[in-house]
């Protein structure tokens, strides 16, 4: 789940710093940003001082997954990219993908399977299947295994968080 | 039985799956500072001086805190009371807290922290438990570096040992295991205008934290409130600890008269924070020729680290359980926990016993091998049935289901055919296969060490719209407490369960109901909500009785089901029939009240009841081992758990799963390395946890073996299951590879060696 940052150089290069401090545009949930921020500000540090909490802090080391959002819909680690990094990009968090009368079918699955224990990677973990579904709309176990490897649970065993992403795929058919 | 035994969906789960649930880092006050801890760097320090000149100059700083500004006692009232808030004159280990600096922002508070100059002066230290435990080793603790001590002395060990024809020994040894819940340690403290301090965090037992915040500030218990936040996993590292990093919090928002906020990174956590034991075991059994059992003899030591925390009692369980769920006519267990400089080991689901279960479920395998018994076969005729006795010479009068969990996984495992046919398997190289077993019991509940603290406390309200507010002593902390306890309710009150709400857990809410640990939430909390509901059920069912009378259905009994009450076609429910009750003017709220029966332990012989009730587990784990790299995936685990009757089988299954994944990453994978008492990977990038793509298949069978005082015959699960799985591996690793490793984690370099030493030694 390492950021990538192909072509994107240009578009940081361009944010002027002015008193230590720069402003970076980017889209969050669909709502268009101008946040103030330093240079050195992490996007997880970012996300949670505008208020999307959801975006959790376990490691800061990008190990575990629980800052883990959707920039252009691939998921990464929040808590190693720069915010600057996010500057004209699409950010997903789970704030954003569906409201309490009309969850995602992926949360609705988690629910549904009981893949939920202290929730605390529950983001992270949703958000990845969520990259994976867009991708993949049927994916195999290996795969569902595979794209949620970034994520750390502590709590589950995992196997009802594989059940909740199968569900949730035959669900959307 | 409408809502007991149903897979009802957690009453939590949507609020976080929206993101919505919030932690203690999510909250924030205004006008909050942020504290952070200055901490020794050597494993053993005498503190000479403390400067905070250059942390001053740093923007932002608002204050320095030492040892001196502790109002009230400077030592943490928990067990032994030997543990300092902030270090004084000595600092035990690397990673001790010295200091805190209060600031107005985090980066302020970590970079004024980093400022702070400590003048140490480094002392000789010890951090090797066998070498702390001899006459010359430096001082951690008392006159002979010992925080504990305990024997279980059952018949005549000698005589037992002469009757045996086969013996089997051996030394086990198992490494620590950090908790590693994904949230770190975190509080906020906020001064009150009556000079008390009301705490918000991450935590398993909030009135350990009332204990400590009141001791240390030197105030009245009644000026103290602490709420449980959404706490992002504990599993006994969050049971004692919230309340060091709680009361640093109140100290620095008591001294500032600002709220703060206290979050460990993640690195401070793994220096800082408890772990599980390592532990050091010689083990010796005894069995006649037919397989049963005569003796076991052991000698268990666990590394404690400088402070007692929960040591004394972590050892005790790890000792009364340590000759396995056997009958053994003679037996002799001494123990004791050994003091080092190093960083606390303390409260880890399974609490001593996965050590002493990895020795025994180890060793009873070798004698199997001896006596040329199949292992299940042999764990079979010796397992505890009702009417035999423990270790300790309980009598277990009921609910006892070791045999039945043996024989489920005997045979939903196919375990006789792969037993057999395993050894032969070949597949492209060098993979071998095995399949092991284990068999472990767990005492739910505190049992004698900790029966002062074995009360629970519940206060049910309803509403007048016919909802249910519950509040309970003990917490959420993702095992699905809240959950079992609004089934519970709703079953005793005939109430929707989506009418339940169990609220946060607040010290000012029910009285001291003990910590929430030793599987005991469903058993102690649930008795206690039992006790609430049960006179406002009375006043609900003779109003609903009365309303349904009015009309027309006077002649056949009330039915009561699903929130409904009913005599012939006449129907009212559950919120008509509260709203009744509230214009009549009945009492809607209730106080509830349990505490554990008495038992009776003579801690000289360590002979009596241990617990008032065990649990039950057998697990077997299949393997695939790569012999040329030492490679080992657990490929499936089937294991039965008797845990009385099942409130929720969904949420007892998570349990499950979950634990067996941590047992096998305590078998393994999670290795902290230490180097002198330094901890030389506090991270997660090279602390390795089990990720999906390691968690087994899992076979899970669920027996019921009422325990009769238990809610609805409900005893307790969280932590027998970590308690099998990793010697059920080993086993199996044995089995196919014919190797016997005595250590855990068995890194794929050791299995690599004993496997290549063992095929050298068959040539
Ligand atoms: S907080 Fe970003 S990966 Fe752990
Ligand atoms: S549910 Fe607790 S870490 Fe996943």
């Amino acid at each position: 789940m390492k950021p990538s940052n192909k072509g994107r150089k240009s578009a940081v290069a361009a944010i002027k710093v002015q008193d230590g401090w720069m402003t970076v545009e980017t889209t969050v949930n669909g709502a268009r940003q101008s946040w103030k921020i330093r240079p050195d500000d992490f996007l997880l540090d970012a996300l949670r001082r505008e208020g999307f909490k959801g975006a959790k802090k376990g490691c800061e080391t990008g190990d575990c997954g629980s800052c883990a959002v959707l920039l252009d819909g691939k998921a990464v680690a929040s808590c190693l990219l720069l915010a600057a990094q996010s500057q004209d990009r699409e950010i997903t968090t789970i704030e954003g993908l569906g409201t309490p009368s009309e969850p995602h079918p992926l949360q609705e699955a988690f629910v549904d399977t009981g893949g939920i224990q202290c929730g605390f990677c529950i983001p992270g973990m949703i958000l990845s299947a969520k990259a994976l579904l867009d991708r993949t709309p049927s994916p195999t176990e290996a795969e569902i295994r595979r794209a949620l490897d970034g994520v750390l649970c502590r709590c589950t065993g995992y196997v009802k968080q594989v059940q909740a992403v199968k569900l949730a795929a035959e669900r959307k058919k | 039985m409408g809502w007991i035994g149903k897979s009802v969906k957690r009453s939590d789960a949507k609020s976080k799956v929206m993101g919505a649930a919030l932690y203690i880092d999510d909250y924030g006050y205004e006008g909050m500072l942020h504290a952070a801890t200055v901490r020794s760097p050597y494993p053993r320090a005498r503190i000479k001086k403390i400067d905070f000149s250059q942390a001053q100059k740093v923007p932002g700083f608002v204050r320095g805190i030492t040892a001196k500004d502790v109002p009230g006692k400077n030592l943490w009232p928990l067990v032994m009371h030997d543990y300092p808030f902030l270090a004084e004159r000595e600092a035990k280990f690397a990673g001790e807290a010295v200091a805190l600096v209060a600031a107005e922002s985090l980066q302020a508070a970590r970079d004024a922290a980093a400022a702070t100059r400590l003048l140490l002066e480094e002392l000789p230290c010890v951090t090797d438990p066998l070498q702390a435990l001899k006459k010359s080793a430096p001082r951690v603790y008392g006159r002979d570096n010992v925080f504990a001590r305990y024997v279980v002395k059952k018949g005549d060990v000698a005589k037992g040992f002469e009757e045996a024809d086969a013996v089997a020994e051996g030394i086990f040894t198992t490494g620590y295991q950090m908790q590693a819940y994904l949230e770190t340690q975190g509080m906020i403290a906020f001064p009150e205008s009556h000079g008390g301090v009301t705490l918000y965090g991450s935590m398993q037992c909030p009135y350990y934290v009332h204990d400590a915040v009141a001791a240390a500030l030197g105030i009245a218990y009644n000026k103290v409130r602490v709420v449980q936040r959404s706490t992002g996993g504990g599993f006994g590292g969050k049971e004692d600890m919230p309340a060091l990093v709680g009361t640093h919090a109140a100290l620095a928002a008591v001294l500032t008269g600002r709220p703060v906020k206290l979050i460990y990174d993640r690195r401070e956590d793994f220096i800082s924070m408890s772990r599980r034991h390592p532990s050091w075991t010689q083990l010796r059994y005894g069995a006649k020729r037919d397989g049963a059992l005569t003796a076991c003899q052991a000698k268990f030591i666990l590394d404690a680290g400088a402070y007692a925390t929960l040591s004394p009692i972590v050892l005790w369980r790890g000792t009364v359980h340590a000759a396995g769920p056997y009958r053994i006519p003679h037996v002799l267990i001494e123990s004791c926990a050994a003091a080092t400089h190093k960083a606390p080991c303390g409260a880890f689901r399974g609490f001593g016993q996965p050590q002493s279960a990895f020795a025994h479920e180890s060793l009873i395998d070798e004698l199997a091998l001896k006596l040329d018994m199949d292992p299940l076969d042999f764990r079979l005729k010796n397992a505890l049935r009702v009417g035999d006795e423990t270790a300790t010479g309980q009598k277990l009068g009921e609910s006892c289901g070791m045999v039945d969990a043996l024989e489920e996984v005997r045979d939903a495992s196919d375990w006789k055919k792969k037993r057999a046919d395993y050894p032969a398997w070949k597949s492209g190289g060098a993979r071998r296969r095995g399949i092991g077993v284990a068999a472990n019991y767990y005492g739910v509940s505190l049992g004698a060490r900790g029966r002062y603290l074995d009360r629970a406390a519940a206060q049910v309200q309803i509403q007048p719209d016919g909802t249910v507010m519950v509040a309970i002593g003990n917490t959420e902390i993702g095992q699905g407490a809240r959950t079992v306890i609004s089934q519970i309710a709703a079953e005793s009150l005939n109430a929707p369960y989506e009418h339940i709400q169990v609220l946060e857990t607040d010290t000012s809410r029910v009285p001291d109901s003990g910590p929430t640990v030793a599987s005991r939430t469903t058993l102690m909390s649930g008795n206690a909500v039992l006790n609430a509901c049960e006179p406002l059920r009375r006043r609900i069912f003779e109003t609903a009785q009365e309303m349904l009378k009015k009309k027309g259905g006077a002649e056949t009994p009330m039915s009561a089901s699903d929130g409904k009450f009913s005599v012939a076609a006449a129907e009212v429910g559950f919120a008509e029939v509260a709203r009744e009750c509230y214009l009549r003017k009945l009492k809607m709220a209730e106080q509830g009240w349990y505490s554990a029966p008495p038992t009776s332990f003579d801690t000289e012989t360590g002979q009596g009841d241990a617990y008032v009730t065990y649990a039950y587990s057998a697990n077997v784990a299949e393997v695939e081992v790569d012999a040329e790299t030492g490679e080992t995936k657990v490929t499936k685990v089937t294991s039965a758990h008797d845990i009385g009757k099942v409130i929720n089988p969904n949420a007892a299954e998570g349990q499950i799963e979950g634990g067996i994944v941590q047992a096998l990453g305590y078998a393994f994978i999670e290795e902290i390395i230490e180097r002198e008492g330094q901890v030389v990977n506090p991270n997660f990038t090279d602390y390795i946890l089990p990720a999906s793509a390691d968690a087994p298949e899992f076979k899970t069978i669920l027996l019921e073996h009422p325990y009769p005082a238990g809610p609805y015959g409900a005893k307790g699960l969280a932590e027998s299951p970590i308690i099998g799985p990793a010697p059920a591996a080993l086993n199996a690793l044995r089995h196919a590879c014919g190797v016997r490793l005595s250590h855990i984690p068995a890194m794929p370099e050791a299995i690599w060696k004993a496997v290549k030493h063992g095929d050298q030694k068959k040539q």
